[in-house]
């Protein structure tokens, strides 16, 4: 019994080191040639310009309930002024990097993780190896600098949706102006606001791109592996972009950066 | 084994007591053999015998847990993946099932290498091109995507890609295996013909002897464009132009010509020439 746990930690551990290793070799690779550009150029079409319909609803629609839902709140104070706030600050704090992250995991790591994970089992990655490429260079370097540049866009974009959504039901449903809806939300929104909702994209990228790469290159036994390492990555990026996002939260908390 | 003559010229490759095991389990076991210019050496075995790891060690793909790999007399062992790249110029592996990149173009797959050493002059990667599949006699395949192609088509691309480096060893990893034996025989024609037209190297990996033998008993005639069988000499021994080693769990159990194969006694290789 003891041995299984000691194994189940060991594996952990090691699976810790081997992550941290694939983001440090990766990002340094972008400071050293050879460079994929082309590559990175292709992958944020496929990774930020693929994702931006999925993004755009999820941030309309998250933004037009958040509304619907507080103005039943607020209407009981007699305050549905405040809806702008309440969507803005939710939007832009918490709502619009977390959401965008998880919609952007859900299509991209299961994307990068099946692709890297066929090649591994169809032995192209070795074939690359033989033809005098690192793989970590060509495949890993685009995907996580690709995440990382549009990531943050695709949040704004995301935001922007979201309160929209928000202004739409406030107009309609609480009859608020429109006019009122978005002056509240402008001066809702301070500096560190928008500075706590545009930093956590940078973390959440680096999860999306190198939690696929990882369980790509991991995968073991042929194509039915393949499937396993799509499924996990999914599960395990989102996992961790939930428990970034509260970490960071309390981190920026506790340093007063609220 | 029978004592090589030792050769004043340095081998194109040479294995010497190369060993390495995955989680306790040994998959190759000491083993030593060198491979001269313009020579193949077939590698026989069952599944799971350790013949594409051997490859692999060979490529630097896998690092051996002891011993030397050396190409041209340079120990390839100590270097870093960096510093094997130029080696790995010098040699190509045709993986099994082609492994062709799907996201690219034959076209594109075979300009690889051209591309990653740097070269820019568009014409002259072209002209490169054209000429190595033209070599496999798929020059019509072109524009069209790996997926587009039939199991032993991919395979000619995939040989057009790594020869377009002109490397001086070829590894091949069971080239002819799910093939129909006329596909299969078309292979057989090029690894033949890379040999005995551009004095390649070639270690081939596969379970299927009739290739093997194939490849021992015939060479490529450039006039008549075929195989056609190697003449016996004068001392009525037939030359044959590839050597046999046979592994059995990562180690060598033998090593020799078509005919001590053919003639041996031990039971386990009779069971496998059965």
């Amino acid at each position: 019994m003891n041995g299984v746990i000691d194994t189940f930690f060991r594996r952990k551990v090691l699976a810790v080191q081997e992550f941290t290793e694939l983001f440090v070799n990766s990002a340094r690779h972008a400071f050293t040639r050879p460079r994929y550009l082309v590559d990175t150029l292709v992958q944020m079409d496929v990774i930020g310009f693929g994702s931006l319909p999925i993004v755009l609803l999820t941030g309309f629609f998250t933004g037009g309930v958040l509304a619907l839902q507080t103005y039943r709140t607020l209407s009981t104070f007699g305050e549905t002024g405040l809806l702008g706030q309440v969507v803005a600050l939710s939007m832009v704090r918490e709502l619009g990097p977390v959401l965008t992250a998880l919609m952007v995991a859900g299509r991209n790591s299961s994307g990068i993780a099946s692709e890297i994970g066929s090649m591994l089992v169809s032995e192209q990655i070795d074939a690359m190896r033989a033809l005098g490429t690192d793989p970590l260079r060509k495949l890993v370097t685009p995907r996580l600098y690709a995440s990382l540049l549009t990531l943050p866009l695709l949040t704004v974009l995301s935001d922007f949706c979201g309160m929209l959504g928000g202004a739409l039901i406030s107009t309609y449903t609480a009859r608020l102006s429109s006019a009122e809806y978005w002056a509240s939300a402008y001066q809702a929104l301070h500096f560190e606001d928008v500075t706590q909702g545009l930093t956590k994209p940078f973390f959440f990228a680096i999860v999306i791109a190198l939690v696929g790469c990882y369980f790509g290159l991991h995968t073991r036994g042929g194509t039915e592996g393949v499937g396993r390492a799509t499924t996990q990555a999914v599960v395990v990026a989102c996992v961790l972009i939930l428990i970034l996002d509260f970490f960071y939260t309390k981190f920026l908390i506790s340093i007063g950066f609220f | 084994m029978p004592s090589e003559v030792s050769h004043s010229v340095v081998p194109e490759l040479e294995l010497r007591r190369v060993s390495i095991s995955f989680e306790e389990k040994l998959a190759l076991d000491d083993v030593s053999f060198t491979v001269g210019r313009g020579e193949t050496v077939v590698l026989l075995g069952v599944t799971g015998s350790g013949k594409s790891i051997l490859l692999k060690v060979i490529l630097g793909l896998l690092k051996p847990d002891s011993g030397q790999i050396l190409v041209r007399g340079q120990d390839l062992t100590p270097l870093s993946e960096t510093e094997l790249y130029p080696f790995r110029q010098r040699m190509g592996m045709v993986f099994q099932e082609g492994a062709l990149f799907d996201s690219l173009s034959v076209y594109e797959n075979v300009a690889y290498r051209l591309r990653e050493e740097g070269e820019k002059n568009e014409a002259r990667i072209e002209q490169r091109v054209r000429e190595v599949l033209r070599f496999v006699e798929l020059e019509q395949t072109l524009d069209k995507m790996p997926a587009e192609l039939s199991g032993g088509m991919r395979r000619r691309v995939s040989i057009a890609r790594t020869i377009v480096s002109e490397p001086s060893i070829m590894l091949y990893d069971s080239p002819t295996a799910g093939l129909d034996p006329v596909t299969a025989h078309t292979i057989n024609l090029l690894i033949a013909k890379l040999r005995d037209t551009q004095g390649v190297s070639s270690v081939v990996v596969t379970h299927r002897l009739a290739d093997a033998f194939v490849l021992a008993n015939f060479a490529y005639s450039a006039e008549r464009q075929e195989l056609v069988p190697i003449s016996t000499d004068g001392s009525g021994h037939s030359h044959s132009a590839a050597r046999f080693i046979v592994l059995r769990d990562g180690a060598i159990i033998f090593w020799g010509s078509t005919e001590e194969l053919t003639t041996t006694e031990n039971p386990y290789l009779r069971k496998f020439l059965a």
